[in-house]
């Protein structure tokens, strides 16, 4: 896919983690709601167990955490609507793109390569 | 060349700080700014005031010290992150009614916007995670 055809922003969060057990989701979605906050354009990709942070209906953590989905509600808020799905990801969980809660473009390795690219910045949690 | 770096793995636990430490070190050594070390994650626990580790072991919070008194640079802690994991400044103890503070200083304890800040600012932002 052509390099220029990759969404370009400032900041490109990659959440690799699901949403409970861990706090790693959590922390990378407010590193990325603190860089909107910022005026700084901000994309996330979503991979490998990330995805099911995007899965609908979750409640609050076993272990007394809050979860994210409220979280995830709020990022047009903050003007995150650049949300990308790894398609790998997507296959290996048997999920489609139209089954999560929010609208995600879902992105094949070469698309991420160049999404890795065409960000001025990436953190990945 | 400007450098910061982001540390998100816990001391003794995960080799992330370990390689931080060296990373710095290296930067310094080759002549370049390492302008700020950001602790997010359980990488906080490298600012514990009270860390005891065998003597035959490195003692990250002292070298992360030395590193700032040699260098210049700023250690900045996630408030959020630390005040979760007990690591509290003077000003924080007393705020929350805590009898002691754990945060050792010249670790500073700041918000995500520094992170964010250091992104811009910095020609490279290396994260060091577990």
């Amino acid at each position: 896919m052509d390099r220029h055809a990759a969404p370009r922003g400032d900041l490109l969060v990659i959440l690799r983690h699901p949403p409970h057990g861990t706090s790693w989701l959590r922390d990378g979605l407010d590193a990325a709601l603190v860089a909107a906050a910022f005026g700084q354009t901000v994309s996330l990709l979503f991979q490998g167990d990330g995805l099911l942070a995007l899965l609908d209906g979750q409640g609050r953590g076993a272990l007394g955490q809050k979860g994210t989905a409220a979280t995830l509600e709020m990022l047009s808020l903050y003007d995150i609507d650049a949300l990308f799905a790894d398609t790998e990801a997507l296959a290996r969980l048997e999920l489609r793109a139209d089954e999560l809660m929010l609208p995600v473009v879902p992105v094949d390795t070469t698309r991420i390569a160049a999404m890795l690219a065409s960000h001025r910045q990436v953190l990945v949690f | 060349m400007r450098y910061a770096l982001l540390v998100q793995g816990a001391p003794y636990s995960q080799q992330a700080s370990h390689s931080a430490l060296r990373f710095a070190r290296a930067v310094v050594t080759r002549g370049h700014t390492l302008d700020s070390v950001f602790f997010y994650h359980d990488g906080v626990y490298n600012a514990a005031r009270l860390a005891a580790p065998p003597q035959d072991e490195p003692h990250l919070p002292d070298a992360w010290s030395e590193l700032h008194e040699q260098y210049a640079t700023a250690l900045l802690v996630c408030i959020a992150s630390a005040l979760r994991r007990g690591l509290l400044d003077e000003r924080e103890a007393a705020r929350h009614g805590k009898m002691g503070h754990s945060l050792k200083s010249p670790f500073e304890l700041t918000g995500l916007g520094q992170l964010i800040d250091l992104g811009q600012r910095c020609d490279r932002l290396v994260t060091f995670s577990p």
